[in-house]
């Protein structure tokens, strides 16, 4: 099916958050941050004088006059609560102008001065603050073992014990993080006289993965009711994770607005982002494998160290898959974080699988190279009947079938495992496979559906951020009430619509989509009207193991004078349920190996040793894969049947073709030059050293 | 922003004319903008000299004549220059985006400062935006910064890779300015930093590039290869433009060869071209052309990874030079 939205996204008619006009009787006010330029101390004065004088200046914000916020309020929201600087380019204080232009140079004219104190940005794994977290995000345990892994490695015939590095990356989403607040009633509290500013209504206009949720924490740090709150977000332009959860811009508009009295935009800076909407924290991963004479793993530990701020634990469950992946009688996977002097790490497309998977896949490109077994066979010959650390048996488990599939298509039965000994011209080739998995999950939604002009309508709070959502739905709603799709019209990125999971975890159309069509098959029921909630059917989850599972083969060209890495070929197989939209997906799949790509040769955040600061904060410094990087480029499906899932019987299609992307590239970057580069990206300097 | 103020210039002169303290001459702004909303340049007046009449590339005698205002497009895609100098062409074409080269001028090009991310960034002390601030980059990231020509003050390189081919096909840049018309020969518009970081070329104030001039082309075969990471809209790591001549007994005639992303100018490698002319051609004579090339280079712990990547590119490129 075409993209429904897609005429008004090419025409330019698709409104996205910093786009929507004021109301007729209100003129938009623009707010710019101040962000802090040291990485921890304390600010000791704030001039905002010459700021103020200037023309068109209406407001500067700061913790002079702290706006007022629940003293709840999740401190990396609490803008401008306290003296503390905890990272560089923390939002400090912020100009409110009648121009974007003059809140900009007015930002730079508020003069602060800090007592900076000695930071600490760089991640290692002798650090003494390493601990371990309580669990690892969303609510993993930390630690896993079982069997004996001392004896298990002791007595394997081969082993290997490596380390593995992945860097800061961060996401890039088109459309960088935009509101605009508008309040109703004052906003300062007394909008019903009464004081306690349950009269206050405010209206937000932002670029987020989930309304609902964004609307609850929105009004959270404000201290306002849900219900005095509402997040409207029609069109986003990409998210990746890091609108998944409130950024201080959406805060920073509606104090701003209230500050002012005026509805107020902000738009954050490409620059800004960096430090300001999360980013995959750096990890260094050891990896120790043993297997017996026949590659059967003896024992599997997976070790992982990576960072969080001094705000907020964000433990990102990078040793997870393990959990997932392999059978062995012995197994330890632990996760240590350690709070440094940065902004805090969040979400970013698989988190945990992502990293996770290209330190795992190396390790067991390395443990068959290692054991003289083919990779693809050393793989199946692991292949688990359950899964390994819950004992939980399989919803459905297609890895093998995918590595077959993909080593046919690919023709991996022609290669030879030597390194090193292929060429083309001035390049070296090589080949490379790594598996991929996801889990898939739902959470609880709710959705409406009602007969309307002859055809329906199906109301949830969704968020289309480009995946197609809003498309997608579309075709499971007609199917649901068995109607063509053109008399169905979906509704969704507004908080006002019925409750619903934000666009994450790869969980977007599993959780709307049961919610759709339980509340389709209610109005089919019904007669005109139907609705639906979900709580009670995910509560009824249990008992499977249920994930997506792939096989990624890439083919390189290693240029090893200059250390060139091109990757003219990228297959991924994929089992994930049943496929939805055949069109979606597969620019879901290819994008998430796009991405893959670019984590395995390019995407690095560097920071800035002497002042914290992410410093290649710009598109053109902070590299992602361009068109010219992508060749042949190809996902194709498995068709698999699962009855254990949701009424689509679909798995989350969103991370999964990121997962193992990196390994596959890492693997064929070994397999054409016998160099093995286990520090994420394989740059042409490394290569070089 | 500043507030500025913006004049389009009909004419030459009247550019010059209308040049004072505080002015800067924009041309497709690719660079200039970008610099502006970033605070590190600000401008009180800006005279647009995009729409001069210096959009010709002409026959010149046996050389060409490349108006200022060209587009970087423009330029590789004229036939001329395809044809005759595709080191040129092949140069251009790897800069940037279609999007941009769309935009871009050729004067423009020359004038672009480096894309040293402390460069880019008020926040960080810079000895060539602030001149006595400091160079962070020598004790923190310089991984795409300079390996020879580099001074204490600045590590910055020069980011055209049309430069490159400029300088290695001998180029003269004309220019007026108040004090009339003169003319400079590549690679001399750009200097190395020296104790004046902060100036990038030898133009004097007011100075407004209006045309290149290229001798006939080199003899022989050649080339321009740029290393990166990313297949496009990268800067280089490493660029080289080479051009090669060889006899039927095997020796080397006439040899040009610069490199980009080494240095604070593109960098001319005479001492590598003086090494290698009169030699038997072959791999031998070639890395010891490098090697006398990069004698001198003092790379940083953070990119000593370019010399490696410029003595191989250099001998790559001039092997691929070699009549079959």
């Amino acid at each position: 099916m075409n993209r429904i939205e897609g005429p008004d996204k090419v025409t330019g008619r698709a409104r996205y958050a910093a786009e929507y006009p004021a109301g007729p009787a209100d003129s938009i006010a623009y707010a710019y941050p101040v962000q802090s330029v040291i990485a921890r101390g304390r600010i000791e004065s704030i001039d905002a004088a010459a700021a103020l004088a200037m023309p068109g200046v209406l407001a500067v914000l700061s913790s002079d006059d702290p706006p007022a916020l629940s003293p709840d309020a999740e401190p990396e929201l609490a803008l401008f609560q306290t003296r503390q600087v905890a990272y560089c380019g923390q939002a400090v204080a912020a100009v409110v102008a009648e121009s974007l232009e003059t809140a900009r140079a007015a930002a730079r004219e508020v003069r602060i001065t800090y007592r900076p104190e000695p930071h600490d940005v760089q991640l290692r794994t002798d650090h003494p603050g390493l601990y371990t977290p309580e669990k690892v995000n969303p609510a993993f345990p930390s630690v896993t073992e079982h069997g004996d892994l001392p004896g298990g490695l002791a007595g394997a015939a081969v082993s290997i014990d490596v380390t593995y590095a992945t860097p800061t990356e961060h996401n890039n989403p088109m459309e960088p993080h935009a509101a605009m607040a508008v309040w109703t009633g004052h906003g300062n509290g007394d909008g019903d006289g009464d004081g306690d500013g349950d009269g206050d209504g405010l209206t937000i206009y932002d670029s987020t993965q989930g309304a609902s949720f964004d609307r609850d924490a929105i009004a959270a740090t404000l201290g306002l009711s849900s219900d005095r709150v509402r997040v409207i977000s029609r069109h986003v332009g990409g998210g990746f994770g890091s609108k998944g959860t409130t950024r201080p811009h959406a805060i920073l508009a509606a104090v701003a607005a209230r500050a002012v009295g005026r509805p107020v935009k902000v738009a954050l800076t490409r620059q800004q982002m960096f430090p300001m909407t999360g980013y995959r924290t750096p990890t260094i991963q050891r990896l120790r494998l043993g297997a017996d004479s026949g590659g059967r793993l003896t024992a599997i530990a997976h070790d992982v160290a990576e960072q969080t701020s001094t705000l907020v634990e964000f433990a990102e469950q990078t040793a997870t898959p393990t959990r997932v992946m392999y059978g062995a009688p012995a197994m330890r996977t632990s996760h240590r974080v350690v709070r440094l002097d940065v902004p805090t790490p969040a979400w970013m497309r698989a988190p945990g699988e992502c990293p996770g998977m290209f330190a795992l896949e190396s390790a067991m490109d390395e443990l068959a190279i290692a054991a003289g077994m083919d990779p693809v066979e050393l793989r199946v010959i692991n292949e688990p009947r359950t899964e390994p650390v819950s004992g939980l048996p399989f919803s459905s488990r297609n890895l093998v079938a995918c590595l077959r599939e993909g080593a046919r298509r690919f023709g991996w039965d022609r290669r030879d495992p030597s390194p090193g000994i292929r060429s083309d011209g001035r390049w070296l080739t090589g080949t490379g496979v790594a598996a991929s998995t996801y889990p898939a999950r739902r959470m609880p939604s709710q959705a409406e559906a009602t007969k309307q002009d002859g055809g329906f309508v199906v109301r949830i709070a969704a968020a289309d951020i480009g995946t197609g959502a809003r498309t997608a739905l579309t075709a499971i709603a007609a199917e649901a009430l068995d109607a063509p799709a053109d008399r169905v019209r979906v509704e969704v990125g507004d908080s006002s619509l019925p409750r619903a999971m934000v666009a994450g975890g790869s969980m977007g159309t599993a959780s709307w989509g049961s919610a759709v069509v339980k509340a389709c098959e209610d109005l089919l029921k019904n007669g005109s009207e139907g609705a639906a909630d979900t709580t009670e059917d995910v509560r009824g989850d249990q008992g499977f193991a249920r994930h997506a599972f792939g096989a990624q083969f890439a083919e390189v060209r290693v240029d090893i004078e200059t250390g060139e890495v091109r990757v003219p070929r990228l297959l991924g197989v994929f089992a994930a349920g049943r496929i939805i939209d055949p069109t979606l997906a597969r620019s879901q799949l290819i994008g998430g190996m796009t991405m893959g790509l670019g984590m395995a040769l390019m995407e690095e955040t560097v920071i800035d040793t002497a002042t914290g600061d992410f410093l290649n904060h710009d598109l053109a410094q902070y590299h992602v894969a361009a068109c010219a990087d992508v060749q042949d480029i190809d996902a194709v499906w498995l068709d698999e049947e699962d009855q254990h899932l949701n009424p689509m019987g679909a798995k989350g299609i969103g991370e999964i073709g990121i997962v193992g992307t990196a390994a596959a590239i890492g693997n064929a970057v070994y397999h054409a030059t016998g160099r093995r580069i286990r520090d994420l990206p394989i740059t042409p300097a490394k290569l070089l050293s | 922003m500043k507030t500025f103020a913006y004049d389009r210039a009909r004419d030459v002169a009247g550019a010059v004319a209308g040049f004072g303290p505080g002015t800067m001459y924009l041309g497709g702004g690719t660079n200039l903008v970008d610099l502006m909303r970033l605070g590190v340049a600000e401008p009180e007046h800006l005279v647009d000299v995009s729409k001069l009449p210096l959009r010709a590339i002409e026959a010149d005698g046996d050389g060409l004549r490349i108006g200022a205002a060209v587009r970087n497009s423009e330029l590789a895609a004229h036939p001329a220059a395809r044809e005759r100098y595709p080191m040129l062409a092949r140069a251009v074409l790897t800069g940037a985006s279609g999007q941009v080269r769309n935009m871009a001028t050729v004067g423009g090009n020359l004038l672009q400062r480096t894309r040293c991310p402390y460069f880019q960034d008020v926040t960080k002390a810079c000895n060539k935006r602030r001149p006595g601030s400091g160079c962070p980059a020598i004790d923190g990231d310089h991984r795409n910064l300079a390996i020879i020509g580099h001074t204490s003050q600045c590590v910055a390189t020069h980011p055209s890779d049309m430069a490159v081919a400029l300088a290695a096909l001998d180029a003269r840049v004309h220019v007026t300015g108040p004090e009339g018309e003169r003319v400079i020969a590549m690679p001399g518009l750009h200097r190395l930093p020296g104790s004046e970081p902060d100036r990038d070329t030898v133009l004097r104030p007011g100075e407004l590039i209006t045309a290149i001039r290229l001798p006939a082309p080199p003899p022989g075969a050649s080339a321009y290869r740029k290393v990166r990471e990313r297949a496009s809209f990268a800067f280089a790591l490493v660029s080289v433009a080479a051009a090669l001549e060889v006899t039927g007994d095997g020796t080397v005639r006439d040899c040009r060869l610069a490199l980009g992303g080494v240095a604070h100018a593109p960098w001319r490698a005479r001492r590598a071209e003086e090494a290698l002319t009169g030699q038997r051609a072959g791999e031998d004579a070639f890395r010891r052309a490098a090697d006398a090339e990069l004698a001198d280079a003092d790379p940083l712990p953070g990119n000593r990874y370019k010399v490696p990547m410029a003595r191989n590119l250099i001998v790559a490129v001039l092997r691929e030079l070699m009549p079959r």
